[in-house]
C-alpha cells in the first residue's frame, strides 16, 4: 500500500476515534450548565448530586477527548506535510486560535470545577461550567473554521506555490463555517440530552435515586426535543443547501442522484450497488430533491454522470453514511416526542419499554455524528482542499509507507484499548450510580 | 522589529510556559515511578490533577503558532521526527487518560499498570523535550529544498540524548521543588532528598551538555559573546541555579520554583539567541537551514495571529494564576479526589 492511503487510514481512524467523545463533552457540558443552574437558583441538594454524577462522566470522556486531541494537533504536519506547506499560511491561525480562546480555557476551569466545588463560592463554582461549556463550544468553533476552510475554501490567492492568506475574516467566516457549526454543535446538543436521558431511565429502570433520575429526565427530554428538532430544520436542511450550491459532485453523490435532471426526486431508501454505480430498491419522492436544495421543485440538479469520474468522491460510502444520519436523525426525533407526550400526561415513568429505548439510544447520537463527518469528509474526495488542492499532493514525502502503517498499528491497538476501557468504565460509574446524599440532607 | 521576529519570540515565550508548567507535573509524574506508596502516589497525582492538563495546553498551542507562524518548520520537523513523534503522543495518550483511570478500580494489577503507564508517559515526554532541543541545537539534515533527509537513528545520536538527560533531570528537579510546596509529614520527608541529588545531577548534566555543544555545534557560538543579551542571560541562569539549593534549604518552596523556572527560562532563552535567526539549521550546509524568513507565513496571516495573541494570552494567563491560587496550598485527599 502507498504511504497516501496509509495516511488516509490513520487520519481517517485517528480523527473517528477522537470525534467519538467532543461531541458527548461538549453536549454534556451544556446540560451540566443547565443542571448546576438550577441548583444554583433552587439550593436543592439533588441538583449539587446531579452535577457529580454527571460531572464525573464528562470528567471520563472528555479525558479521553483531550489524550486522542493532542495526536490530531500533529497529525498535520507529521502525516501531511505538503498540505501543512502548501496551506500552513491559512490554515494554522484557527489552530492555534483554538489553543487560545479554547484550550485553555475548557481545561483550566475543568479542573476548578471538578475539584474546587469546596473550595470556591457557588457563583465562581457555576461559573466555572459555563467556562467549560463555552470553551468546548469556542473549540469546535475553530477547528471547524479549519475544515470548512477545506470544503469551501475562501479569503486566499495562490502565490509563490502555496496558499496566502488575503483576508482573515473571509477565510474564518468562508460559506460553510457557520452551518457546519450549528449543524455539529446542535449535533454535539444531542448526544449529550441522550447521554442525560439514557443513563436516567436506566436509574429509573434500575429503581434507583429515582427521585433524582426523574429531574435529570425531564430536563432532559424537553431539552432533547428542541435540539433533535433543530437539527432537521434549519441546520440539516440547510447544510443540505450549502452543499448543493458549493459543492455540485458531492451534493449527487450523497444523493445517489446519477443523471442531473429537473425536478430531481429525492431517494429516501435504496441500496446503491457498484459498479456501474446505481440505487436499487429506491423509494423516491418525486421533485422533493429539487426543492430541498433550490426552492424550487422544477430546478436542476447535477447529476454524478456529469463529474469527470477522476474528479468524483467514493459513492457508496458518502450515500450510505449521509443517509443513515438522516434515518437516525427522524429516529432522535420520534423518541424525543415520544417521551414528550408521555411525560405531559406524566406516564413517562410506567413505560419501561420506552425507557429502555432510550438506554439503547445513548450511543447513537455519537452514530450520527460519525455519519455526518464521514458523508462531509469522504464527500469532499478526491481534494484535500476543495478544488485547490488533491489529497495525493498532500502526503509527507519523507515519511516511508512503513513507518506509516506502524503507526496505524500502534494506535489502532491503544485505541482499542482506551476504547473498551472507556466502555467498561463508563458502564460501572453509570451502574454505581449518583453518591448518596449527605448527612445534613438526610437528617433534615 | 518585525513580524518574523516576533513570532520566533513568541514561539520562544510558548515553549518557555510549556517548560515551566508541564515541566513541574511531568516532574512530578517521573517521580512517582519511584514511589511505593499509596498515600505518596495520590499526593502525587492530585498535586497536579487540576492543572494538568492547563499545563499541556502550552505544548498544543506551541504547536498551533508553530504551525500558523512557520508552517515549513511544523511540516519538516514532524514529518522528520515522525517515529519518535508517534511515541511522545502514544506517551501522552496513556498519561492523560491514568488520571481518570486508575482509581476507578480497586484491584491492584490495575492500579500497577496505570502507574507504570503514568510514569512512563511522563518519562518519555520528559526525555523527548530534551532530544528534539538537542537535535535542533546540533543541526538536521535538511536538503536544498527545505527536506529532512535523515533517518529515524539520526536522531538518537549521543548529544541530543545528553540533552533528553538534561531535561529529564531539570524536569524532575522542578517537580520535585512543587512537591515539596505541595505535600507535608511523611510524603514531603521523602521527596526531600530527590531535590538536591537532582539539583546536582542535573547541574552536571548541563555543564557537560554545553561543553560538547562547542565541539558538536560551534556554530552556534558565532558572534554569540559579543551579544550583550547572551551575558544578561547567562547571569541570570547562574544566579537561578544558585539560588535553588539556599531555597530549599531554607523552607522557602515558592521562591525556589520560582528560580527553578528563571532557570529553565534562561536555558531556553540562550538556547534561542544562538539559533536566531535559524529556527532549524541545516547540518549538510548551514546555507540550507529553515529561518525566521524562508520558512514563515505571509505577514497578512502573521498580523492576524499577533491579534490573536495579544487578545488571547493575556485572559489565560489572569484565569491560570487565579486558578492556581485557588489550589494553593497542601494537596488534601477528599471523595473527590483521583
Ligand atoms: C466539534 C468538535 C471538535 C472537532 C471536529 C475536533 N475536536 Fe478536538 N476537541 C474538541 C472538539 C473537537 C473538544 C470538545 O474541545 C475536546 C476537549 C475534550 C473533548 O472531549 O474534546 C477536544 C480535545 C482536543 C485536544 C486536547 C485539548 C486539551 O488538551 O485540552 C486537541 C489538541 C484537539 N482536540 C485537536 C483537534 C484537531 C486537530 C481536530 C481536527 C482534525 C479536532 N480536535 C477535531
Ligand atoms: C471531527 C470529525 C471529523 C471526522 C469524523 C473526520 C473524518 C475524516 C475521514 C473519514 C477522513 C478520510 C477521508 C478519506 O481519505 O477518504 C478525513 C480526512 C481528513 N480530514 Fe477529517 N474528519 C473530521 C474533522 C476534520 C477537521 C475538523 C479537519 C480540519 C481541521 C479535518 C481534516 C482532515 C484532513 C487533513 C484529512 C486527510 C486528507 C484527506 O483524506 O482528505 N478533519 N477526515
Ligand atoms: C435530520 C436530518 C439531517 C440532515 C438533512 C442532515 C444534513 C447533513 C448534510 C447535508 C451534511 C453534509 C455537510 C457537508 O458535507 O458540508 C451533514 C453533515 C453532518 N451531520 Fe447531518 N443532517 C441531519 C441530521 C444529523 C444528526 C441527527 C446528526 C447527529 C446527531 C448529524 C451530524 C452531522 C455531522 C457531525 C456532520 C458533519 C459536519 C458538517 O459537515 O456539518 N446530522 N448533515
Amino acid at each position: 500500500m502507498d504511504a497516501v492511503l496509509l495516511s488516509r487510514i490513520q487520519f481517517a481512524m485517528t480523527i473517528g476515534f477522537h470525534f467519538l467523545f467532543p461531541p458527548v463533552s461538549i453536549g454534556l457540558a451544556w446540560l451540566l450548565v443547565i443542571i448546576e443552574s438550577f441548583g444554583f437558583k433552587r439550593k436543592e441538594e439533588v441538583y449539587v448530586r446531579l452535577g457529580k454524577f454527571f460531572g464525573k462522566i464528562l470528567a471520563l470522556t472528555f479525558s479521553v477527548g483531550v489524550a486522542t486531541g493532542i495526536v490530531m494537533e500533529f497529525q498535520f504536519g507529521t502525516n501531511w506535510a505538503e498540505y501543512s506547506k502548501f496551506v500552513g499560511d491559512i490554515f494554522g491561525a484557527p489552530l492555534a486560535a483554538e489553543g487560545v480562546f479554547a484550550f485553555f480555557l475548557e481545561s483550566t476551569f475543568l479542573g476548578l470545577y471538578l475539584f474546587g466545588r469546596d473550595k470556591v463560592s457557588n457563583g465562581v463554582h457555576l461559573f466555572s461550567i459555563w467556562m467549560v461549556a463555552i470553551g468546548a463550544t469556542i473549540s469546535a468553533f475553530w477547528i471547524i473554521v479549519a475544515g470548512s476552510w477545506m470544503q469551501t475554501p475562501a479569503g486566499y490567492i495562490i502565490k509563490n506555490g502555496r496558499a496566502e492568506l488575503t483576508n482573515f475574516w473571509d477565510a474564518v467566516f468562508n460559506p460553510s463555517t457557520v452551518i457546519r457549526f450549528l449543524h455539529t454543535i446542535d449535533a454535539a446538543l444531542i448526544a449529550g440530552a441522550f447521554m442525560v436521558a439514557g443513563v436516567s431511565a436506566y436509574l429509573i429502570l434500575k429503581n434507583k435515586e429515582t427521585e433524582l433520575a426523574k429531574r435529570s429526565m425531564k430536563i432532559a427530554v424537553y431539552f432533547g426535543l428542541i435540539v433533535s428538532l433543530l437539527e432537521l430544520f434549519p441546520f440539516g436542511h440547510e447544510s443540505g443547501r450549502e452543499v448543493a450550491k458549493y459543492q455540485p459532485a458531492k451534493f449527487a453523490a450523497i444523493q445517489g442522484l446519477y443523471t442531473s435532471q429537473t425536478g430531481a426526486p429525492l431517494a429516501v431508501f435504496a441500496v446503491p450497488v457498484m459498479p456501474p454505480p446505481e440505487l436499487k430498491a429506491k423509494i423516491e419522492i418525486p421533485g422533493l430533491l429539487s426543492w430541498l436544495a433550490f426552492g424550487n421543485f422544477n430546478a436542476k440538479v447535477q447529476g454524478i454522470n456529469d463529474f469527470p469520474p477522476n474528479d468524483l468522491p467514493p459513492l457508496f460510502i458518502t450515500f450510505v453514511s449521509y443517509h443513515n444520519m438522516v434515518v437516525l436523525g427522524m429516529l432522535f426525533i420520534l423518541l424525543m416526542m415520544i417521551a414528550t407526550y408521555q411525560l405531559k400526561k406524566n406516564k413517562l415513568w410506567d413505560r419501561k419499554i420506552l425507557l429502555k429505548m432510550f438506554v439503547w439510544a445513548i450511543p447513537l447520537p455519537v452514530i450520527a455524528c460519525e455519519l455526518g463527518w464521514i458523508a462531509a469528509e469522504v464527500g469532499r474526495q478526491p481534494w484535500i482542499v476543495y478544488n485547490v488542492m488533491r489529497t495525493s499532493d498532500a502526503v509527507s514525502k519523507n515519511v516511508p509507507a512503513g513507518d506509516v502503517l506502524f503507526s496505524i498499528i500502534l494506535f489502532a491497538l491503544i485505541y482499542l484499548l482506551i476504547g473498551s476501557l472507556y466502555i467498561y468504565l463508563l458502564v460501572k460509574e453509570i451502574k454505581h450510580g449518583p453518591e448518596p446524599a449527605a448527612i445534613k440532607e438526610v437528617l433534615s | 522589529m518585525d513580524l518574523n521576529t516576533i513570532w520566533f519570540l513568541l514561539i520562544g515565550i510558548l515553549i518557555m510556559g510549556y517548560a515551566v508548567l508541564d515541566g513541574f507535573d511531568l516532574g512530578v509524574g517521573v517521580l512517582y515511578l519511584f514511589t511505593k506508596d499509596e498515600t505518596a502516589k495520590r499526593v502525587y497525582l492530585n498535586s497536579i490533577g487540576p492543572v494538568w492538563d492547563g499545563n499541556e495546553v502550552w505544548l498544543l498551542t506551541g504547536g498551533g503558532a508553530l504551525f500558523a507562524a512557520f508552517p515549513i518548520v511544523y511540516a519538516t520537523v514532524f514529518s522528520g521526527f515522525y517515529i519518535p513523534f508517534m511515541l511522545l503522543l502514544a506517551a501522552l495518550i496513556f498519561r492523560a487518560v491514568s488520571f481518570e483511570f486508575r482509581g476507578k478500580v480497586s484491584s491492584p494489577g490495575w492500579k500497577k499498570l496505570w502507574d507504570y503507564l503514568f510514569g512512563i508517559g511522563s518519562l518519555l515526554p520528559s526525555i523527548l523535550f530534551g532530544v528534539a532541543i538537542g537535535n535542533i541545537i546540533s543541526g538536521l539534515p535538511i536538503d536544498i529544498s527545505g527536506n529532512y533527509v535523515g533517518t529515524f537513528l539520526d536522531l538518537l545520536n549521543p548529544y541530543s540524548i545528553l540533552v533528553g538527560l538534561v531535561s529529564l533531570s531539570f524536569f524532575a528537579m522542578h517537580g520535585s521543588i512543587y512537591l515539596m510546596m505541595k505535600s507535608e509529614g511523611s510524603v514531603k520527608e521523602k521527596v526531600l532528598p530527590y531535590v538536591n541529588r537532582l539539583w546536582m545531577a542535573f547541574v552536571l548534566l548541563y555543564a557537560l551538555t554545553s561543553f560538547f555543544t562547542f565541539f558538536e555545534a560551534p556554530f552556534q557560538f558565532n558572534g554569540l559573546l559579543n551579544n550583550p543579551l547572551f551575558w544578561v542571560l547567562f547571569v541570570l541562569l547562574l544566579v537561578s541555579i544558585a539560588l535553588i539549593p539556599v531555597f530549599v534549604k531554607a523552607n522557602k518552596f515558592f521562591k525556589a520554583i520560582i528560580f527553578s523556572s528563571l532557570t529553565i527560562i534562561s536555558i531556553i532563552g540562550l538556547t534561542a539567541l544562538s539559533l536566531f535567526p535559524r529556527l532549524v539549521p541545516s547540518n549538510i550546509d548551514l546555507d540550507f537551514s529553515l529561518t525566521i524568513y524562508n520558512a514563515s507565513s505571509s505577514k497578512t496571516s502573521m498580523m492576524a495571529m499577533l491579534y490573536i495573541a495579544l487578545i488571547g494570552m493575556p485572559i489565560v494567563i489572569a484565569y491560570t494564576i487565579f486558578v492556581y491560587r485557588v489550589f494553593k496550598g497542601k494537596v488534601v485527599i477528599t471523595k473527590e479526589s483521583y
